[in-house]
């Protein structure tokens, strides 16, 4: 998934790239206090473990294998707000000194690797653990089914990036398809992994998992509620990403008028817009078949991604699983 | 342990370019890339003047041409996927060779294609010229946060260690009998994983409390590298500096 430069159209690298910034400067803020001085050794050697982990390969379907992406494994073990940092760290560092994805496609890139598994990874993990026992058997399948989706949901953001930013014309459907499906199989052995690797490190160290810091410890004393701040901004968020979905609806008006002047010869002249490439030209009618089903499975996708996402980033705010003061003390 | 040796990619040589400043090559590389990225598809002459100054460099550079080939095989799965483009691309179509070819597939191949072997070459030859704490010294001259760039150098510094620590682990596995071939023995990989995070974990722990042994109050101190130079700036950003306004030149008159 390191994708190379141009790959999505310069309208969305320059979306995405500020989203991801916007997200890493926040995530920044709020782990002040844990990354202020002491605790940047440690998040530094975990983006080791998670640049080592990626090498960590397993065969998917006869012949091919996938390897461990560990968005969403990082933000169970350190909390999503420093494994976003950590993992969108390694997607940098990869991007530069190992030539892996290109400089300009790190908007992106940082987006689908890191951010997206990292808070939507956290949230499903944490909607998760409410079905499963409190247990340590729990956090083990309440990790599997996370990551396991996770990597799910970057490739379907990945889909609407590409109906949005599609550089050659092939249909958004086609590209939900394959990714989705693919990622689906892809799922699977990183849900596995992601859950055993929880498993054994709760087996010696549970106090290192930040996702199960509520649990073998005694029984939590008392509901931390969450500050009226932090839901305004996690809703703002929420709000800004889907004000980029719905836009996209209204943008959708000209494209049949264009498609009609396809028709009827008016755009025969062929000058290609001065624009074409650059922000919000074209990308639309990219080759898509069924503009109106597309969009809508865009929308509901973008809306389900934004919440999950906006939910994992709401959930970092109000800081870990109810006993946060022992694991913030493992981190300060 | 590989640390304080150059990584995989440096290529040590004494060029123009490896004497550079770091923040001077990583600047002109983000917006050689940036011009490349914003230029329209069509405007083929843009390319090849892209393109001939990209192999310039990488001949000034002195970085040998068959390396840069071996580390362009990172884009590889995008390119297998650019030229699936004109085959599976709907619209106008061309015939070539007996074959009917999408007309924008094949565009769209070309732009993928041009994009992001320029892109991945003006990378390489940054991280060719460039050892790693040259490269971090320059993003924090470029202002990005301390935070990020000693994670970072920590990232890197402990990257061989970490990577060792799980070779060691699989040359033990591999001398019990154990083969992965099959999700069904995803088991030992998992355990295997978690143990690596243990060990790189308690080993981060234990590397923090030398650093405050040493007196380690925050902030890592500051390593003098050459800074840039007027003459440095100005030499570095010509091409880029070049490539930009023949890019803004390429979308106003497409």
């Amino acid at each position: 998934m390191h994708a190379p430069d141009g790959f999505l159209n310069v309208g969305t690298a320059i979306a995405t790239g500020a989203v991801s910034a916007g997200t890493i400067g926040a995530s920044l803020r709020q782990a002040k206090h844990t990354l202020k001085d002491k605790q940047v050794p440690l998040a530094g050697i975990a983006a080791a473990f998670i640049f080592a982990a990626q090498m960590f390969n397993f065969p998917v379907v006869a012949g091919t294998t996938g390897h461990l992406l560990g968005g969403a494994l990082a933000a169970i073990l350190l909390g999503p707000r420093i494994g976003a940092i950590v993992v969108g760290i390694v997607v940098v560092v990869q991007a530069i000194v190992f030539a892996d994805g290109g400089l300009t496609a790190l908007g992106y890139n940082v987006l689908n690797m890191a951010i997206i598994p990292a808070f939507g990874g956290y949230a499903l993990f944490v909607l998760s653990r409410k079905i499963f026992p409190a247990n340590s058997a729990g956090v083990v399948a309440a990790t599997s089914l996370a990551a396991g989706l996770s990597v799910v949901l970057s490739a379907a953001a990945f889909s609407i990036e590409w109906l949005f930013g599609a550089t050659a014309p092939v249909p958004f459907d086609t590209v939900f398809g394959a990714m989705v499906g693919i990622h689906l199989l892809i799922g699977i052995g990183e849900g596995i992994i992601s859950g055993m690797a929880i498993g054994a490190v709760m087996a010696s160290r549970p106090d290192l998992v930040y996702g199960a810091s509520d649990i073998s410890f005694e029984k939590d004393r008392r509901q931390e509620s969450i500050p009226f701040r932090s839901f305004l901004i996690g809703g703002f968020l929420a709000a800004l990403v889907l004000a980029v979905v719905v836009s996209q609806f209204a943008v959708g008006d000209p494209d049949g008028l264009e498609s009609v002047a396809n028709q009827t010869g008016i755009a025969g002249s062929g000058t290609e817009s001065s624009f074409s490439d650059s922000l919000f030209a074209d990308y639309a009618t990219a080759g898509i078949g069924n503009e109106t089903v597309s969009l809508a499975v865009a929308g509901t996708l973008g809306v389900i991604i934004t919440l999950a996402v906006g939910y994992g980033i709401f959930k970092a705010m109000a800081g870990p699983p109810k006993k946060r003061k022992e694991v913030a003390q493992s981190w300060e | 342990m590989g640390v304080g040796h150059a990584h995989t990619l440096y290529v040590h040589e004494h060029s123009l370019i490896h004497r550079m400043a770091s923040e001077v090559k990583i600047l002109a590389v983000v917006l050689f890339v940036m011009a490349v990225a914003i230029t329209p598809r069509e405007a083929l002459w843009a390319f090849a003047v892209f393109g001939i100054g990209v192999v310039a460099l990488v001949m000034v550079a002195r970085v040998p041409i068959p390396f840069v080939f071996v580390r362009l095989a990172a884009i590889v799965p995008f390119v297998l996927f650019a030229v699936v483009l004109p085959f599976i691309g709907t619209g106008e179509t061309t015939e070539f060779a007996g074959l009917s070819l999408s007309v924008d597939g094949l565009w769209a191949m070309w732009n993928i294609l041009a994009k992001a072997s320029l892109g991945a070459t003006a990378s390489i030859v940054l991280a060719a010229t460039t050892e790693v704490p040259d490269i971090l010294k320059g993003l924090s001259r470029l202002r990005v946060p301390a935070v990020l760039t000693s994670i970072a150098s920590f990232m890197i510094r402990y990257l061989e260690v970490v990577a060792g620590e799980l070779g060691r682990m699989r040359t033990a596995m591999t001398a019990r009998g154990y083969d992965p071939r099959w999700i069904g023995q995803a088991k030992p990989i998992a355990a295997s994983a978690g143990a690596l995070f243990i060990r790189s974990y308690e080993r981060g722990e234990r590397v923090y409390d030398a650093m405050l042994a040493r007196g380690y109050t925050g902030t890592m101190p500051a390593l003098d590298a050459a800074k840039a130079t007027g003459r440095q700036w100005l030499l570095a950003l010509v091409f880029p500096g070049a490539s930009l306004l023949l890019a803004i030149s390429a979308l106003v008159t497409a």
